[in-house]
């Protein structure tokens, strides 16, 4: 059996524990889709696979037993999930075109919880249209508000989704509800003076409890959508941490830019020996420094006057090595 | 008698209307809702027909247009006091059957209910009220069991439909206004027969209903937010505030601000005592003031059956349950 493994591991399979044996993996951007998806999933696994379909830390599917050599019929009957979840593709009936750049995951977001600030699908499936196929190894997560259901900040680039809260001070009657779930669900931003409320802007995270709380529609949320940024958060063997605040109160053009940008970055210092030709940025902005990183990133960037851009970022983390 | 309007009558006499009348009614609120891009309709001025909810329950009730959610009724400084400057303007408000309704308990309590109430006086003197036709009831909507699915005593009714509206009028003013435009036409006037929720009020609840256990089991359930009371058109309740202004504290205001007798404070009273403490009690004021203790008192019931109690509760806890498991106790 002569097989290309780089050129198969590009095309989203997977060299498994078993000679001969592969595994297909579907992405499904910010874990959203619907049962004709699935059912296609199913089918994949009933006909090629060994039957068993893993749910990866990542919302997609891996289909798993595939022989080797079924993996063109296997990309044939992909053709239809990729059609489905709208992925860039080059030819169609070969597949995925990368796997490098992987799958943006979102928790379920406004769609169905009530705390989500904002649709996480539709904005992880914008991402995913903006940056995929790209061999790089890039990880992005999208998390409706500040409980981070997703972890964002275990990866690259975190999204956290973010509301400004509007208050009507004449429709407030000083219940006190806002006040009480600040407090014991967030971040205590808020305190009662003259029976009206002062939230305080610096502490808030915009996590948009208070408007969940309020009674009377006193409090409500920003027409404009905002999201905290968070950088360089990952797992690994070397030195696990959690991604740091970047950008807060940012738009999505910017973060789309900004994502943009740290796939040039990457071009440009990624280590030429660098195994498999794959280094997370991370280690690379560990490397080249965060200073020049930011320039990078922010490079042609309009930033909206609201934006809060952090000037230095330390992150910490476990050290092993 | 009537007149059938048709599209640009209608906007036609909007005008002539708005420059007699602030014009209150049901709008959409985008993106105002509790949860992220979920809207609310609620009263506000309107600015067209096209921004009038008619084929949706409002939220929010009407009464917030009478009685302000928070209302500043006088300032003070060291020796003297001000009373809040009326509204400017007269105000025409559109609401539905049930909330028209509602307006006689408002009234009943304001000013029918011992002293009368300047404030409520003031405001309502200056208000004229178009009832709403509604063609279909509205997501738990019992006004036919609580007998507020038709009203006469309005000074306007208006009905949309396809082809414009229909419309009475009862004021003379805004006959004096209005009666120039459109054909004269004499329609049936709509509004709902029937609902989908068919509610029996308990007439004859035993005393013992207060000691039911029944009630507890809603303390474990209701989390005190207020919403049944916020949204309700018949909900009354309101508290002081005075306040000193931060730059200078010889100088504040007096607001009355809604009040919510689910909300904690409520009944609490100088001494540190506080009345109906469990949550379970708060329910059981509230749904026996709605269905008993207030017709002992004025001889009809205090519910319009509006179902916006219903709607709103984060909790999921059905007032029309809770007045089958009424009927039930009744019949033992």
């Amino acid at each position: 059996m002569d097989i290309n493994t780089k050129k198969l591991k590009k095309n989203a399979f997977r060299v498994s524990k078993v000679r001969g044996l592969t595994a297909s993996r579907v992405r499904v951007p910010g874990g959203c889709c619907n049962a004709d998806v699935m059912q296609q999933v199913v089918d994949i696994a009933r006909k090629y696979g060994n039957g068993q379909i893993h749910l990866t830390t990542r919302q997609g599917f891996e289909i798993e037993g595939i022989h080797m050599e079924d993996m063109d019929k296997v990309n044939e009957m992909l053709q239809p999930i990729i059609d489905n979840l709208q992925i860039n593709q080059n030819e169609a009936g070969t597949g995925y075109p990368a796997s490098g750049t992987r799958n943006v995951c979102a928790c379920i977001g406004n769609r169905v919880c009530p705390f989500g600030n904002y649709n996480t699908a539709v904005f992880a499936k914008r991402i995913e249209k903006a940056i995929f196929p790209n061999d790089l190894h890039f990880k992005i997560a999208l998390t409706g508000c500040a409980n981070d259901c997703i972890k964002a900040r275990m990866h690259d680039f975190g999204i956290i989704g973010m509301t400004e809260p509007q208050y009507d001070p004449n429709r407030c009657v000083s219940c006190g509800a806002c006040v009480k779930g600040c407090d014991k669900l967030s971040v205590d931003a808020l305190k009662m003076e003259n029976y009206r409320i002062v939230r305080n802007e610096e502490k808030c995270v915009g996590c948009g409890v208070c408007v969940t709380k309020c009674p009377t529609r006193a409090w409500t949320r920003s027409a404009k959508k905002y999201y905290r940024l968070t950088l360089m958060g990952r797992t690994g063997k070397k030195n696990p941490r959690l991604g740091e605040d970047f950008l807060i109160w940012a738009d999505e053009d910017t973060i789309i830019k900004v994502i943009l940008n740290t796939y040039k970055f990457v071009k440009e210092y990624i280590d030429p020996n660098a195994p498999g030709g794959k280094e997370h940025v991370g280690y690379i902005i560990d490397r080249v420094g965060f200073a020049e990183y930011k320039k990078w990133a922010l490079d042609g960037v309009e930033i909206p006057p609201e934006t809060v851009v952090k000037d230095n970022i330390y992150w910490s983390g476990i050290h092993y090595r | 008698m009537g007149k059938r309007l048709n599209s640009d009558e209608m906007q036609k006499i909007f005008e002539i209307l708005q420059k007699s009348y602030d014009i209150f009614g049901p709008k959409i609120y985008r993106g105002a809702g509790c949860f992220s891009d979920t809207d609310i309709v609620r009263y506000g001025l309107l600015n067209s027909w096209e921004e009038l909810v008619w084929n949706q329950k409002s939220d929010y009730s009407f009464k917030e247009v009478l009685l302000p959610v928070s209302e500043t009724i006088l300032y003070f400084t060291e020796n003297e006091t001000k009373t809040a400057d009326e509204a400017a303007r007269q105000r025409l408000v559109f609401v539905k059957s049930c909330d028209f309704h509602a307006l006689k308990r408002l009234d009943e309590i304001y000013m029918k209910n011992g002293a009368e109430d300047y404030y409520y006086r003031r405001m309502r003197e200056n208000t004229v009220f178009a009832v709403m036709g509604c063609k279909e009831s509205g997501k738990n909507c019992f006004c036919v069991s609580m007998g507020t699915n038709r009203c006469e005593e309005y000074d306007m009714y208006i009905f949309q439909d396809e082809k414009g509206c229909y419309m009475e009028l009862r004021y003379r003013e805004l006959e004096e206004l209005l009666w120039d435009y459109g054909q004269n036409a004499q329609e049936k006037l709509t509004f709902v027969e029937k609902n989908e929720i068919h509610v029996e009020i308990p007439e004859k609840l035993p005393d013992a209903i207060h000691q039911d256990p029944m009630w507890q089991e809603y303390g474990s359930r209701c989390i005190g937010c207020g919403r049944c009371n916020f949204v309700c058109p018949t909900c009354t309740c309101f508290t002081m505030q005075d306040i000193f202004y931060k730059d200078n504290p010889k100088a504040g205001e007096r607001r009355r601000v809604w009040a919510s007798c689910q909300v904690n404070g409520y009944s609490d009273i100088a001494g540190g005592h506080s009345f109906r403490q469990s949550q379970g009690e708060r329910m059981r004021f509230k749904v026996l003031h709605k269905i008993s203790d207030y017709k002992k008192r004025f001889g009809y019931h205090m519910c319009v059956g509006c179902g916006r109690c219903e709607n709103v509760c984060p909790e999921y806890i059905s007032y029309v349950a809770c007045l089958q498991k009424l009927n039930e106790k009744e019949g033992k």
